[in-house]
């Protein structure tokens, strides 16, 4: 029993049926860690972004380690670190929120770099422009930078939401019941493993292909208008 | 305890991880060409077959893989009446380097598409077989175009392997939650396995580098 749903164990056919409403539950989790790790990984991507694009060398630089630093150590390792060090530091976040932190942080290195490539497609003349108009540089940035860029920043985005989507298996570790670790828990109580992980695999790849269907449409829809192209 | 004392256990997790990581990628490059080419193939079974592959191991998530290798297959073999169960050496190696080549297939493919239509024509010209234009045309100048993404893929593989430790192979981070859980030091623990990861990373950065240069000689004579 979890969550409060019984399982029928008579036959293969008959299991499979009773622990798929346990499973969305799971699943359920998995899409709000998603959502919640993708807000903070776009927020702290953005400031990233932001500090790297400085002209100030002492911002960019340390900003550039961090994301290298980011990108190159495993979230596994990052999420472990922030549930037992920020402790140790009087920052006591419930489990959900350290590995929604864990995922965002993880993701928002990959994020500034996607950032980046946007800001720097709107072409140059356009900064000018609004510089020659004497507009203030943070004025330049949100009004005439930010609202071209982000269109085309948009699959980028897409495409890293699904990866993240994949990465919440790995809050298991921090005992969040995630779709993988609900499966994992039927296993181990009833010692059958093949039917809740096959399905678990079945779900992420609906959901994964359907996805991948929506950001070509969404790609596609993409408004190019007042986004001019060199 | 000093803090000097977890290096040692460290390092010896560390060269799991390195073990790890060099099995899995280059087991991983394999799969990536074996069904990127595979993908492009006319024979519809086989690009069957290489579409399902890289679909199912790009559409779900690499720990999914991971325990399904570990516990699931087992039961399969059970099922089935033969043995599949998988020291945890192997599934990892396994679940890391089927993953990393589902995307690395895709990077493939697109390299080889890349290369312009005119050097398939000529080649076609020359009269070289199938196999020819492959071997000698699309693939020489298809590799060196694939390497810098084949770099990134070789450093997620090395950030993945950090999950093998989740089906308890004494790997880099199992070893460190091990002296975690004795010393209950975190902070310490930690921070050195982040810094070690990022070591690593850089070492390997630096040999992908190298391996990108020395096949950017292939691009020569490209119009």
């Amino acid at each position: 029993m979890l969550f409060g749903i019984e399982w029928d164990t008579s036959g293969n056919w008959a299991f499979a049926a009773s622990i798929f409403p346990i499973l969305l539950k799971g699943l359920w989790v998995t899409l709000q860690a998603t959502a919640v790790g993708f807000l903070v990984a776009a927020a702290l991507g953005l400031l990233l972004a932001v500090l790297k694009a400085s002209p100030l060398r002492i911002i960019a630089w340390p900003a550039r380690l961090i994301t290298e630093f980011l990108r190159d150590t495993p979230l596994l390792v990052q999420l472990f670190f922030l549930y037992y060090v920020l402790p140790e530091y009087g920052i006591v976040l419930p489990a959900f929120l350290t590995g929604a932190l864990a995922l965002g942080v993880q993701y928002s290195a990959y994020m500034s770099e996607v950032y980046r490539a946007g800001i720097e497609s709107v072409a140059h003349g356009q900064t000018e422009a609004a510089r020659a108009l004497d507009l203030p540089a943070p004025r330049i940035f949100r009004a005439v930078v930010l609202p071209q860029a982000i269109p085309r920043i948009i699959p980028a985005m897409g495409n890293y939401l699904v990866s993240i989507m994949k990465d919440v298996p790995v809050l298991s570790v921090v005992s969040i019941l995630e779709m993988l670790n609900v499966a994992k828990i039927i296993g181990d109580r009833t010692f059958n493993y093949l039917i809740p992980l096959s399905m678990v695999g079945g779900l992420y790849l609906i959901l994964t292909l359907c996805a991948a269907a929506a950001i070509r449409q969404l790609d596609l829809r993409l408004p190019k208008r007042g986004i001019p192209l060199r | 305890m000093e803090w000097t004392s977890y290096i040692g256990p460290l390092l010896e997790g560390a060269w799991v991880t390195v073990q790890l990581t060099a099995y899995s990628t280059v087991l991983g490059a394999f799969f990536a060409f074996a069904f990127g080419i595979g993908k492009l193939s006319r024979n519809w079974a086989v690009k069957g077959i290489a579409i399902a592959f890289i679909e199912v191991f790009r559409g779900t998530s690499l720990l999914v893989q991971l325990f399904w290798l570990y516990f699931a297959l087992p039961l399969l073999g059970q099922a089935l009446g033969v043995d599949l169960r998988l020291p945890p050496v192997v599934a990892g190696t396994l679940a890391l380097s089927l993953n990393i080549g589902a995307y690395g297939a895709e990077v493939v493919r697109g390299a080889i598409q890349a290369v312009p239509r005119s050097q398939l024509e000529a080649a076609k010209a020359l009269d070289f077989s199938a196999r020819q234009t492959l071997w000698r045309i699309s693939l020489p100048q298809a590799i060196p175009e694939m390497m810098p993404s084949l770099g990134n893929l070789a450093i997620q593989n090395l950030k993945d392997t950090a999950l093998v430790s989740l089906i308890s192979l004494g790997d880099l981070a199992f070893r460190a939650e091990q002296i975690r859980n004795f010393t209950q030091d975190s902070v310490t623990v930690y921070t050195l396995l982040l810094f070690m990861y990022f070591g690593m990373a850089l070492v390997l950065t630096a040999i992908m580098k190298l391996l990108e240069r020395s096949v950017g000689r292939w691009r020569a004579g490209r119009s």
